[in-house]
């Protein structure tokens, strides 16, 4: 479909079609209000909302607190200091910055999740899903660069870790680390070069934002069903009944924002990271962030530093092969019982490694509880959770998807998105009787 | 017993090679007494700052922790800013202050300045404008002063430790005599059960009874009426103990009864605003199947 073929805009004053005959900007937006859209996304589908409001949110509330941080080894502690005590409402627009990325992190992956357990990656999506995952992947970074730069004992001591990880490359690794924190170990260069990257990478997920978008304008959403969109009745215009849907979805969502901003600022943070950086004083725990967790649980799995950065670099490569890992011509799980039974316990999966991340490797899972060794550490431990909870993380990309597709027995799917709709009281003729259990 | 200690020698050896992995050092099995939750007036999401327990604890930190603890991120006009020990409607304009002004030229230490005509250091009163001047001009001569270890700027000393102002109460009512079992203590240590450490190489008791605690630099710094309120409320350590803690909880955060009351009333206007929402939305898809 082409952006013309469905567009209703017609220019209706002189100035209008001027402009629409050299650069048709008020069509565009229009076609965009305009745009079918299947009438049967659930909530699930307002992530994609709620993800735009929170890159808007860290954008504006980012762009202020660089005019009142400093960028520099001495003094970027301080500035933060400076922000949270002596700037009008510093403190709000810091809270709303810091706690918006951990925000933002989990309306991506329930974004992600959704796009899984529908099937959206599948078949004519795939590169609208690849350039999702390079978003993600671009988000992750822009976090880390983040976390640095308020300078503290965290930030310091996890920039030192993540950066090492590239230092187990062969050969090349440790001068690739030199060169990419600037110095011979983590110190002020490194600051200096990742708040300019920490600026710069927004906008670099802005501009894939709106390949995104546009890869998702071509086929047009994928919806609960996973039935391709037969006709008209199937779709409703975006705007008013999406922005609605959307706008009260991130409303809610702002809800559960402003508890943290106001009444737990600092629950997903570290305390460490309220004492300055020092080279010399390491903290008893480095975990990074909660939202990088089961990554770094997935790299302290494995006793080997190369094998385990291997296996990090595979766990998120796999995210990227999923369109071609998964046989299964059925998108929307709701038709595929033992599918979903398999995306739960991979969910579950994926907590387990979170929770395995924050705690370290020795650590026993039930406190107290002898148990035997199996080869270097207790099976009562958090390093074979983790082993067992990322074996199941391969699993399900690289045995389950592809095979499950081809042995599954899914379910009856139906005709067209109208149909199993046709029993919501709304569509019902007048004077039949409701369905309450269906409304909604 | 060696079965035993292999096993432990294994588990260390693989916690040191993931650590190793990740330039993350080992841990050590620091024990300390579990931190004991206290009523404090700023708990929960309505509550505020007791403005007569900041001032109070603003007495036991001018009094006692000051001589060897610096503040760097307050300055005197911060103590009479909106929720602080003393604000006062009346100026609103904290430097106006009396009190800010009555405490920042009653400081006991004077601002080291360059005279810039000479070129010569020289000492003058605090202004409200003040940083709250330091016991100390730089770390080393902390240092110098404390047994080679440094006291901790206290402005973020609640935000920097697990418990925050529970864990400052644990430390000052923490000290205990050093138990019996404990042979070649460190000098100039005390020795304090909320304190995190490992004693289990001083312990000549049984292995399984090794003492939670460990040894602070810290003297123990109150006692009952080492400070006297003014007030009238009762000297007892316990008191000035949490009285202080209180203080350098606002200290750590001086914008929590501003950022509770609005967060209370942004609570509000988004509950309304999702309702209204909710019913734009009832009602614009009323008529379409979904």
């Amino acid at each position: 479909m082409d952006a013309h073929s469905h567009s209703h805009y017609e220019p209706n004053t002189a100035f209008e079609r001027w402009l629409d005959a050299r650069l048709p900007i008020v069509r565009f937006g229009k076609d965009l209000l305009d745009f079918p859209t299947p009438k049967n996304l659930n909530y699930w589908w307002t992530f994609g909302g709620i993800l735009a409001f929170c890159l808007a949110v860290q954008i504006v509330t980012g762009i202020v607190l660089a005019m009142h941080y400093n960028a520099s080894g001495t003094g970027a502690f301080d500035s933060i200091q400076h922000i949270m005590r002596d700037v009008n409402y510093g403190w709000l627009i810091r809270y709303i910055h810091a706690n918006g990325a951990s925000m933002f992190f989990v309306a991506v992956y329930i974004h992600i999740f959704r796009g899984i357990y529908y099937g959206s990656y599948k078949a004519p999506r795939e590169l609208l899903w690849l350039i999702g995952a390079v978003i993600y992947l671009t988000m992750m970074a822009t976090a880390f660069f983040g976390y640095v730069l308020p300078w503290g004992q965290m930030s310091f001591w996890g920039a030192k870790v993540i950066t090492s990880i590239f230092g187990a490359i062969p050969v090349i690794g440790p001068a690739i680390v030199s060169w990419l924190v600037g110095s011979f170990t983590v110190d002020a260069p490194t600051l200096n070069r990742f708040f300019s990257l920490h600026y710069l990478l927004p906008f670099v997920i802005a501009g894939l934002v709106a390949l995104h978008i546009w890869a998702l304008h071509v086929p047009g959403n994928s919806n609960p069903t996973g039935v391709n969109v037969k006709d008209k009745s199937d779709t409703v215009p975006f705007h008013p009944y999406y922005t609605v849907k959307d706008g009260f979805a991130v409303s809610v969502f702002m809800l559960m924002f402003a508890i943290f901003v106001f009444f737990m600022p600092e629950a997903l943070g570290h305390v460490d990271n309220n004492i300055a950086a020092n080279p010399l004083a390491t903290p008893a725990h480095i975990v990074p962030e909660w939202y990088l967790l089961p990554y770094y649980a997935i790299l302290r799995a494995i006793p080997d530093k190369l094998t385990g950065v291997i296996a990090l670099a595979a766990a998120i490569g796999c995210l990227f092969a999923l369109p071609w890992l998964d046989r299964s011509r059925v998108r929307s799980m709701r038709y595929r019982p033992q599918a979903r039974l398999y995306f739960f316990i991979f969910i579950a999966a994926c907590l387990i490694l979170g929770y395995c991340g924050a705690h370290e490797p020795d650590q026993q899972i039930i406190p107290g509880l002898a148990a035997f060794n199996i080869g270097d550490s207790s099976i009562n431990s958090m390093a074979w959770l983790s082993r067992i909870a990322g074996l199941y993380y391969f699993a399900w990309f690289l045995l389950i998807n592809p095979l499950l597709g081809l042995r599954e027995t899914p379910l009856p799917v139906p005709e067209s998105i109208s149909t199993p709709v046709l029993s919501h009281p709304a569509a019902a003729p007048a004077g039949a009787a409701a369905a309450p259990e269906k409304k909604g | 017993m060696l079965r035993k200690l292999l096993a432990k020698a294994v588990a260390r050896a693989l916690v040191l090679a993931l650590a190793a992995g990740l330039a993350a050092p080992a841990a050590a099995a620091t024990t300390s007494a579990p931190l004991e939750h206290q009523p404090w007036s700023f708990s929960g999401p309505f509550g505020m700052y007791d403005q007569g327990q900041l001032q109070r604890g603003f007495k036991v930190y001018t009094e006692v922790c000051s001589q060897c603890h610096s503040i760097q991120y307050i300055h005197f006009h911060n103590l009479g800013d909106p929720g602080g020990p003393f604000w006062s409607p009346k100026y609103p304009n904290s430097n106006d202050n009396p009190y800010v002004k009555a405490i920042a030229s009653s400081w006991p230490r004077q601002v080291t300045e360059i005279n810039a005509d000479t070129g010569d250091p020289s000492h003058r009163k605090p202004t409200s404008a003040d940083v709250l001047v330091p016991p100390f001009p730089n770390d080393a001569a902390a240092r110098a002063s404390n047994g080679g270890a440094l006291p901790p700027d206290m402005s973020l000393l609640a935000a920097a430790r697990e418990g925050g102002p529970d864990y400052i109460y644990a430390i000052l009512n923490g000290f205990r005599p050093t138990p019996a079992g404990i042979k070649n203590a460190p000098p100039g240590k005390y020795y304090n059960v909320a304190f995190p450490g490992d004693l289990t190489s001083y312990w000549t008791g049984a292995a399984d009874a090794v003492p939670t605690g460990g040894f602070i630099s810290m003297p123990p710094p109150l006692t009952d009426c080492k400070v006297t309120f003014d007030d009238g409320t009762p000297c007892k350590l316990q008191q000035e103990a949490r009285d202080v803690s209180a203080f350098l909880q606002w200290a750590s955060d001086p914008k929590m009864n501003e950022r509770k009351q609005t967060g209370i009333a942004v609570m509000i206007y988004l509950l309304i605003f999702s309702a209204i929402l909710y019913a734009s939305y009832r009602q614009i898809w009323r008529n379409v199947a979904h």
